[in-house]
């Protein structure tokens, strides 16, 4: 891996999520708090302050960086805020990682935290009717798992994917969650308790879809030279390479909010549903590694169906195959290639802002042996995925 | 004896009424890549730096790529009946336009009756209603052999 692309991750902390219903500042700053001393740093050390927005939090989430800079203390550090929806950590990891590579700064601050209301994220208020979010549930009553589930649909018909297999996805990832301080869910569930739970969008039910959560999550990342001297070159946890790639036209799978997918009338032959595969490979091309160098990965479970999807999409195997590898237990830990050893989504529920962020706190967690109970022993290479919304791809390669 | 509610679309310009209703999309001038809703400003394609559009009626048939339900009630701004009806939803593939279209699916219909590649049209249905009109919506109708008509409602 090119050297000269990574910067250290030097301090990881994470707010545990739940439904706490307390500003989400609050969780931030535990978050960052935590990701400092982790790192043996004071506040007062950053230069750069990379902050990851919610929408759902008024101006002050609007303006993360800054609201968690005033809240830490002013300190004169420079600021950036990212939104992209579930992709803001990853946007803002690559913010403060750029920022590091060009010499800008030694020390940068990444800070993600939400709080979220009950129930289906609906768009934020107010009749806009040029705004496809606000039309997408106007007109046609679609919520985000009704997305989800069509993805879902496609799996059964195309490569033969059983009720069974969405349900075992969620079984995996809550054995993970049990062992997870930070995660809100942490209780095994039987085959049998996801098969009875309601029914939400055919076919994923209640417990196979991610629930909105509070948390935050923060990192504290610098030059590998500044880390070196302070911490000294011996297992040093580094980011090689952040994907936040675009889809390439035409982009023929349906995303959310969209109505419709682009035409490919124009432009036969091209990419077509490859944005998903494209996330994570750009981050691999990044690094100059490939798929099979991954000892363990964290994806975006937002239904059960969807992780399996991403075991495509990451190239942990062929398209087709993800649901024999489920079977295998090749995916859950002690497996040959554990996916989501914090118990995912599936056991956090989504912050949006710090869910990105946290996926690399576990890798962190992972490759520097601290995952107790959820260990993937020997883990050297992570690799995160995550998209947001319709056009924006979340990939970070962690290695040590 | 009440007033008759008079029927108008939900949304401007995105579907015409009447007895065979279509989508109303855009096709670029150069380069032909559709669009819908609407494009108005730049053509999408990124070969194509085309800011000519013709409106034009999509394909009122086509073949479901995916399909689901909703078997809780959506958050606003979704008017749902009273008591809640679940609906299913489709995304369609058109041949023509080789683009996916979401819309939902007649009343009546559960995801038992669909499958992948069930061929369906476009029809319009009442969406909600207030005390002065009827909310009208496109919606996807599986084909059977013996139903030609473009109005769910009427």
């Amino acid at each position: 891996m090119a050297d000269d692309k990574k910067v250290a991750v030097l301090g990881v902390g994470m707010h545990p999520w739940g439904k706490w219903g307390r500003n989400f500042v609050e969780y931030g700053l535990t978050a960052a708090r935590a990701a400092l001393a982790d790192a043996g740093l004071e506040w007062r050390d950053v230069g750069f302050v990379s902050g990851a927005d919610t929408i759902r939090n008024g101006y002050p989430g609007y303006v993360a960086g800054a609201t968690f800079a005033q809240a830490l203390g002013w300190t004169g550090a420079r600021v950036a805020s990212s939104y992209a929806a579930c992709a803001s950590g990853a946007t803002a990891v690559a913010a403060a990682r750029a920022q590091i590579l060009a010499g800008l700064c030694d020390v940068a601050l990444v800070v993600g935290a939400d709080t979220t209301p009950k129930g289906f994220f609906a768009p934020v208020g107010g009749d806009r009717k040029d705004d496809p979010d606000w039309l997408r549930f106007h007109l046609l009553g679609a919520t985000n798992p009704t997305y989800f589930a069509l993805y879902a649909r496609r799996r059964m018909e195309l490569f033969g994917a059983t009720e069974n297999d969405f349900a075992a996805v969620k079984v995996k990832n809550a054995r993970h969650g049990v062992a997870n301080p930070n995660a809100r869910y942490r209780a095994e569930v039987t085959t049998d308790e996801v098969l009875a739970s309601p029914m939400v969008a055919d076919p994923l039910r209640l417990l196979e879809i991610c629930a909105t959560s509070d948390g935050g999550a923060a990192l504290v990342l610098s030059s590998t030279d500044f880390a070196r001297r302070h911490a000294g070159a011996a297992g040093l946890v580094t980011i090689p390479a952040v994907s936040t790639v675009t889809p390439r036209f035409p982009q023929t799978v349906i995303e959310m909010p969209n109505f419709a997918t682009d035409s490919a009338v124009a432009a036969d032959g091209g990419p077509g549903s490859g944005f998903r595969r494209s996330i994570a490979h750009a981050a691999y091309e990044e690094a100059g590694i490939s798929p099979e160098d991954v000892d363990v990965a964290e994806v975006y479970d937002l239904s059960s169906a969807l992780e399996l999807d991403w075991y495509e999409d990451i190239g942990l195997c062929k398209e087709g195959e993800a649901e024999r590898l489920l079977r295998d237990g090749d995916t859950a830990v002690g497996g040959r290639i554990p996916v989501n050893p914090s118990g995912g989504l599936s056991c956090f529920g989504e912050a949006i802002p710090a869910q990105a962020i946290a996926q690399v706190c576990e890798l962190v967690w992972q490759l520097r042996g601290q995952a107790d109970g959820r260990q993937v022993e020997g883990a050297r290479v992570g690799v995160t995925a995550n998209q947001g919304l319709f056009g924006h791809g979340s990939s970070v390669i962690v290695s040590k | 004896m009440a007033p008759t509610k008079s029927a108008i679309p939900a949304v401007d310009g995105w579907f015409t009424t009447g007895g065979s209703p279509t989508l109303m999309g855009s096709r670029c001038r150069t380069c032909g890549t559709y669009a819908f809703p609407r494009e108005t400003y730049f053509c999408r394609n990124p070969e194509c730096d085309s800011q000519e559009f013709e409106d034009v009626p999509l394909s009122r048939r086509g073949k479901i790529w995916s399909y689901t339900d909703a078997r809780y009630q959506p958050p606003l701004p979704y008017r749902a009946a009273d008591p809640y009806e679940p609906f299913c939803i489709a995304a369609v593939e058109l041949a023509a336009e080789k683009m996916v279209v979401m819309g939902q699916v007649i009343p009546g219909v559960s995801v038992d009756d669909l499958s992948i590649g069930t061929e369906v049209e476009l029809v319009t249905d009442v969406l909600y209603e207030d005390d002065d009109h009827q909310y009208l919506v496109w919606k996807w109708r599986p084909v059977s052999s013996d139903d030609h008509s473009g109005d769910a409602h009427g």
